[in-house]
């Protein structure tokens, strides 16, 4: 069904259509919509699941673990300083191996408090041993949150769907809203390998000490890289069911014979590419959004690289003291590459700031530095605010 | 003619303690949590504490904005943790009188946890919590002391989990002054806030406050001035002995002092120890 949705209402939906048994949250802006929309759903009977109403976001966290590793579908939304307050139980579930879905509708991290987007909370549990899909529009948030529920079930590891706060979650846009029957069709109904069950007594999440740890610690890894498989099969199969891809591990425009690429996370994807379109029509220009950040898809990227001789990686979130997060990553993805692009760090769009068609020539310009950027904060304004305790 | 101190001798005016260059504030018009703040600084002013000796803290939400409008040393601290905060500043210098103004969601949900080793502990601070029963800031989902059968925005059928009592918790948990009052009467909300204040060791305040923007139009309660009156229908006064006819709330609170005792205060306590301590270690 084509409709116009607010982000939010979309991903709300699309959630309920996959029957989950159990929802928990704790309200943040802009996460707040989605639980919202699914507390309606519910009370208007088009939607059989238990939404709890819980005090914070370590409570939300701990409830869905509870529930997924009991049995049920489970799912949970939040953002921000709420992603930080879960990351204990984060990375509880990833190491418990319990198969569960979470937005995160990306938001900038305290202090100072600010509620628009950037991805500085996704980043900050980059390592929690969650696979990591970012979404570029509605439409992939739709698709992403029903894949999610295929892969947390298929590689029993959670999914965390990013999708940019208040850009997406709030921009109403036409969506193909997939039927419940074309859902039941790609998801099967939930199942986990280690239910808790009375008649079955086990112990997930018990003590190991270093003669077992690193052996899990590296499965997990292991588990991680290999889930790329069930990423690029779930991303298949919907192809197959609705005509539409939700794009695999990195999305690809422009043509092959550019010499240039820019790489980024999320919405300003679409940014770039109507900068791209309009402002700068005869440029062959290479544009990429990761859309599988964890894992990271070090083969697929190098692949999606070649040919270029500068590649731009264009982030909204900063490791202060080391620079960009994806840039960093980037590079050792493609360090010892035969002919690698250079690799030129930008930061942008940090805690809403816009982030303008025009932007995309003050991007170019980083090509034509001589050796490359390592980060370089893009539209800094001139004066940035006096440091606490007097600038020294 | 000499600048003299303000006293309580002193006319009252909210403004001497603002921040006006922070207006214009972003309360909704009619927002109980306004009555809170003048409440609050009325009762600091009667006691003629100095603005510099003044620390407010508090975390996220509508309550928790307020700290940033008073004239004083002013903490805006993460979701639910003011008073972990203000344990640490109290500590550091206890010379401060310290007041925590935090939230329904901010006190009691995300931040229940410090609240009750608050009261524990009995460290002299104050903590006022606006109680409006909803998640005001992030646009009206439901809340540990929402009443039964209330709407908001995550209970759209109405709320079926049971809401609790902040003042019997903070007395259960130790705290030795325990109020509550409602912004229908300031004056009165102002003569328990100055006694809190005043009161060594932990002092709770609950303030029965409105969410009129969105609680209260969600659940047809009428404008600011309405949802005030109505409170007096939800409340029972100890000296006035009466029964509530039409509660406001399904569960009509009381209000006044319940618990006012004295016990050793946490930083007498932790002094009185380690000077004997260093008794011991010397002999
Ligand atoms: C860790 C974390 N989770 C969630 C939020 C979002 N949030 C901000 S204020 C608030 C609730 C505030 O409710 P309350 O304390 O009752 O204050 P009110 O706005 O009603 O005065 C929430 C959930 C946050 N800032 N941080
Ligand atoms: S949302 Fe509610 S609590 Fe917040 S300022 Fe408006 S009326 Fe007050
Ligand atoms: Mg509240």
């Amino acid at each position: 069904m084509r409709a116009a949705f607010e982000g939010s209402q979309a991903i709300a939906r699309a959630v309920v259509r996959c029957r989950p048994q159990v929802v928990a949250a704790y309200p943040i802006t802009p996460q707040t919509h989605i639980v919202e929309g699914i507390a309606k759903l519910v009370a208007d009977g088009e939607a059989d699941c238990e939404v709890v109403s819980v005090e914070s976001e370590f409570a939300a966290a701990s409830v869905v673990l509870g529930a997924a590793a009991a049995g049920s579908r489970a799912y949970t939304a939040t953002a921000s300083q709420g992603v930080l307050l879960m990351a204990e139980v984060l990375y509880n579930i990833a190491g418990m191996r319990v198969p569960l879905v979470l937005t995160c509708a990306n938001r900038a991290v305290s202090a100072p408090i600010n509620i628009w987007n950037d991805h500085q909370d996704a980043m900050a549990v980059r390592d929690a041993g969650w696979i990591q899909l970012f979404c570029t529009d509605n439409q992939d948030a739709i698709d992403t949150t029903i894949q999610a529920f295929r892969i947390t079930q298929d590689t029993e590891l959670p999914v965390m769907v990013c999708v940019d706060g208040f850009i997406l979650t709030h921009l109403f846009e036409p969506v193909d809203l997939p039927s419940q029957e074309q859902i039941d069709m790609f998801l099967p109904p939930y199942r986990f390998s280690r239910t808790l069950d009375p008649r079955r007594p086990l112990t997930l999440g018990t003590l190991v000490g270093p003669e077992h740890y690193t052996e899990v610690r590296a499965q997990l890894h292991g588990d991680l890289e290999a889930s790329i498989t069930e990423i690029l099969k779930a991303d298949a199969d919907w192809a197959d069911l609705v005509g539409r891809r939700a794009g695999g591990l990195i999305k690809l425009d422009g043509p092959h014979r550019a010499k240039i690429g820019i790489l980024t996370l999320g919405s300003v994807y679409g940014t770039l590419q109507e900068a791209a379109r309009e402002l700068l029509p005869g440029t062959p220009l290479r544009l990429m959004a990761l859309r599988c950040f964890r894992p990271f898809p070090a083969e697929a990227l190098r692949r999606a690289v070649e040919g270029l001789a500068d590649l731009i990686v264009l982030e909204r979130a900063i490791g202060p003291g080391a620079g960009g997060i994806l840039a960093t990553e980037v590079r050792a993805a493609l360090a010892g590459l035969r002919d690698a692009p250079r690799v030129h760090g930008a930061v942008a769009g940090l805690g809403g700031r816009d982030i303008p068609l025009g932007i995309l020539s003050r991007l170019l310009r980083l090509a034509e530095a001589a050796e490359p950027v390592r980060c370089t904060v893009i539209d800094l304004r001139s004066a940035p605010p006096a440091r606490p305790g007097g600038a020294k | 003619m000499n600048e003299i101190a303000l006293t309580s001798a002193d006319r009252f005016d909210i403004r001497d303690w603002l921040r006006l260059e922070m207006f214009p504030h972003f309360l909704c018009p009619g927002c109980g949590h306004g009555l809170a703040l003048r409440a609050f600084l009325w009762a600091v002013h009667e006691l003629g504490i100095d603005r510099d000796a003044l620390a407010v803290i508090s975390g996220i939400g509508c309550a928790g904005r307020l700290s940033a409008y008073v004239d004083a040393n002013t903490f805006h601290v993460t979701h639910g943790r003011p008073l972990a905060f203000a344990t640490g500043l109290k500590l550091a210098r206890p010379d401060l009188t310290v007041v925590v103004i935090t939230g329904d969601g901010d006190g009691l949900a995300i931040g229940g946890n410090h609240l009750i080793h608050a009261c524990r502990r009995n460290l002299d601070l104050t903590c006022l919590l606006l109680n409006n029963e909803v998640y005001g800031m992030t646009g009206g989902q439901v809340s540990p002391t929402t009443a039964a059968e209330r709407y908001t925005t995550t209970t759209p059928a109405g709320n079926c989990e049971p809401g609790f009592d902040a003042c019997k918790l903070a007395e259960g948990a130790g705290a030795t002054f325990v109020g509550r009052e409602a912004t229908l009467q300031v004056p009165t909300l102002k003569n328990l806030i100055r006694e809190a204040i005043a009161h060594k060791g932990f002092s709770f305040v609950e303030v029965i406050s409105d969410c009129t923007e969105i609680f209260g139009r969600k659940n047809a309660l009428g404008n600011s001035p309405e949802m005030v009156l109505r409170q007096k229908a939800g409340m029972r006064p100890d000296n006035w002995g009466n029964k509530v006819d039409r509660p406001f709330r399904p569960n009509p609170f009381p209000t006044g002092v319940f618990v006012r005792k004295t016990r050793p205060e946490y930083l007498e306590l932790y002094e009185a120890m380690t000077a004997a301590a260093r008794r011991e270690e010397r002999d």
